[in-house]
């Protein structure tokens, strides 16, 4: 990249990053079910050339089982993270454009959900909504939105004291109007930005709550109930069961960050000197 | 006079959290799929219809819900905070037998990684820029996105399964009567657990720690203080240090919340018994809701003290906020 300005050089590092995700994300969706068939002539081997991430107990290739699981909880991650961002949009503008007793609401709640551990509300609102993947996304979503919705609600109020608002105001808009035209569309780079920092979250609370036996069933090739099954085996010494599926996670995690931590470089004007 | 305000004030934002609390968790409980009668009957084979009706007295099941609220609400200021299904106990003694437990686990691991995480972060933050800050600071982000269960699995893996130094799990060793087990047993139970627990916001601290050292060296008073030639440790200590430790105990101090979820996946991953393992034993299978609604209410007071904790804290460190001065 040293022909490059750093521009060109981030919008690289993010297209570079997004390909990879989308990469594992086909991945995972592409390869086949018969991929995951039980095969007893190859349990428990660990890694090789063949069967690089090593095998399960059930002869199963612990690479594609990976995939599958990194796979998934992309999946579960994006719909998480969507309606938690969605949420916090919803929240921050109400309470920076919304009358002061919405905005006092607004961080009164904002307190009460910071009340509660997030993993201890998760697993409530999990039950509460019969576990599953459903549960779990209400759980991570419910949860994830508090400190998107400080940002935007601070960077709504910003916008608001501008005069090109006052003057719109004094034209006769309403504030609904107001604010639907004038200060949602400067709220664009922090909801994407805010959208994909929050990605890295839902993914971990995911695999986690999956791992403790609250969020998808023991049938999913998620990368949680894998780590979970790898509980019984590491008494045996069978370490790779657990170090390649999670380190795989953390690299996942890695990467979604790298993402958003470039893009708001490149979206947002006041972060550029990186 | 103000400070008697403040205070009430602050109070009164308290309980009327803890109260808010209590209304929505216990609306979550009852909106559960399973209705208490299924549940108590699925986790006490062949219970005698008598306790059957007691059981469903105390969650006031023919009720409706507001009044089934208040009377549990009666209950848990009363003391009686129902029947754990799994333990078979009061709920109120196991959250206090298994909260004790939980104390020594996540005080160790709150004390270390507030300590590590400090000076990591002053380490960082006096090399600010050059390599070992660089390769530490690697580190940190990518501790940032390692799950707390999966370094517990590793840990697991390495240093109890590989390597043999630890037990595999517990607080005490399995078959010795309480009463003989010895202080240096329980510390070997102990050190795993509290580890992968601390790993949980040492990183946080010690990055937060590096951002605001890297602020005061910035400033024109440490520009001044080297101009005087004060070495790099004495503006450390005398500016640096000083500075960074109000944001640093903030931050630790209002950590408790993740400190009591990361202790539901160290607790559990070890079979540590406290208060986080209970939790999640308390939402398997047909969900332990008097166990679990005691449980949220208990994190949600641990959570409210350790804000308590750090805005006093901060009033005793910082001159600035001691009097009058309003933030």
């Amino acid at each position: 990249m040293r022909g490059l300005n750093r521009r060109a050089a981030a919008a690289m590092t993010a297209a570079a990053a997004f390909a990879l995700i989308v990469a594992i994300y086909a991945g995972g969706a592409l390869l086949p079910d018969t991929a995951l068939a039980a095969d007893f002539s190859q349990k428990g081997l660990p890694p090789s050339w063949a069967h690089p991430f090593g095998t399960d107990f059930l002869g199963r290739d612990m690479l594609v089982r990976t995939v599958k699981g990194l796979s998934l909880s992309l999946t579960v991650g994006a719909a998480a993270s969507t309606a938690s961002a969605l949420i916090a949009l919803a929240v921050g503008m109400a309470a920076a454009m919304g009358r002061r007793w919405v905005d006092h609401g607004v961080n009164w709640l904002i307190d009460l959900f910071m009340s509660v551990p997030h993993t201890v509300l998760i697993i409530l609102i999990s039950i509460a909504l019969s576990r599953g993947a459903t549960g779990l996304m209400a759980g991570i979503a419910l949860t994830h939105w508090v400190s998107l919705a400080r940002v935007i609600r601070g960077e709504a109020l910003q916008i608001r004291s501008e005069q090109y608002i006052a003057a719109s105001r004094r034209f006769g808009r309403s504030p609904l109007w107001v604010a639907r035209n004038h200060v949602l569309p400067h709220m664009a780079p922090q909801f994407l930005v805010g959208l994909v920092l929050l990605f890295p979250h839902a993914v971990m609370h995911e695999s986690g709550l999956t791992f403790l036996g609250f969020g998808l069933p023991p049938e999913q090739p998620a990368i949680g109930i894998i780590l979970s099954e790898s509980m019984r085996y590491i008494s045996s010494g069978a370490l790779w069961l657990a170090f390649f599926p999670g380190a795989s996670l953390v690299a996942l995690v890695l990467l979604i960050d790298k993402l958003g931590n470039t893009a708001r470089h490149l979206l947002e004007p006041k972060e550029a000197q990186l | 006079m103000g400070k008697l305000k403040s205070v009430a004030i602050y109070a009164a934002r308290g309980v009327t959290l803890l109260l808010a609390v209590s209304i929505f968790s216990f609306m979550l409980a009852s909106a559960s799929p399973i209705d208490p009668e299924t549940r108590y009957r699925l986790s006490h084979p062949g219970a005698s219809d008598a306790n059957v009706a007691k059981m469903r007295e105390y969650w006031g099941v023919d009720e409706p819900p507001a009044e089934r609220y208040l009377g549990w609400l009666g209950g848990v200021l009363r003391g009686d905070w129902g029947v754990s299904t799994t333990y078979r106990r009061p709920v109120l003694e196991v959250v206090g037998t298994r909260f004790k437990t939980s104390l020594a686990l996540m005080m160790t691991a709150w004390a270390f990684s507030g300590l590590l995480g400090f000076a990591v972060g002053c380490l960082m933050g006096v090399f600010r820029g050059r390599w070992p800050d660089r390769v530490i600071r690697r580190f940190c982000l990518l501790l940032c996105s390692a799950p707390t269960f999966w370094i517990g699995l590793v840990f697991l893996a390495v240093f109890a399964a590989a390597l043999g130094w630890f037990p595999f799990g517990l607080a005490v060793p399995p078959g010795v009567p309480p009463d003989q087990v010895t202080m240096g047993q329980r510390i070997h139970h102990l050190i795993l657990p509290a580890l992968t627990l601390s790993f949980l916001s040492f990183a946080n601290l010690a990055l937060h720690t590096r951002e605001k050292l890297g602020d005061v060296f910035d400033s024109d008073y440490a520009l001044f203080a080297r101009a005087r030639g004060e070495s790099d440790a004495s503006v450390l200590l005398r500016h640096g240090a000083r500075n960074a430790l109000i944001p640093a105990t903030m931050l630790h101090f209002g950590s408790f919340a993740e400190l009591f979820g990361g202790s539901v996946f160290a607790e559990t991953i070890f079979s540590y018994p406290g208060l986080g393992a209970a939790a999640a034993a308390a939402g398997m299978g047909a969900s332990d809701m008097p166990l679990f609604l005691g449980i949220v209410m208990f994190s949600a007071c641990f959570v409210f003290a350790g804000n308590l904790m750090a805005n006093i804290l901060a009033q005793i460190i910082d001159p600035r906020t001691r009097e009058g001065v309003k933030a």
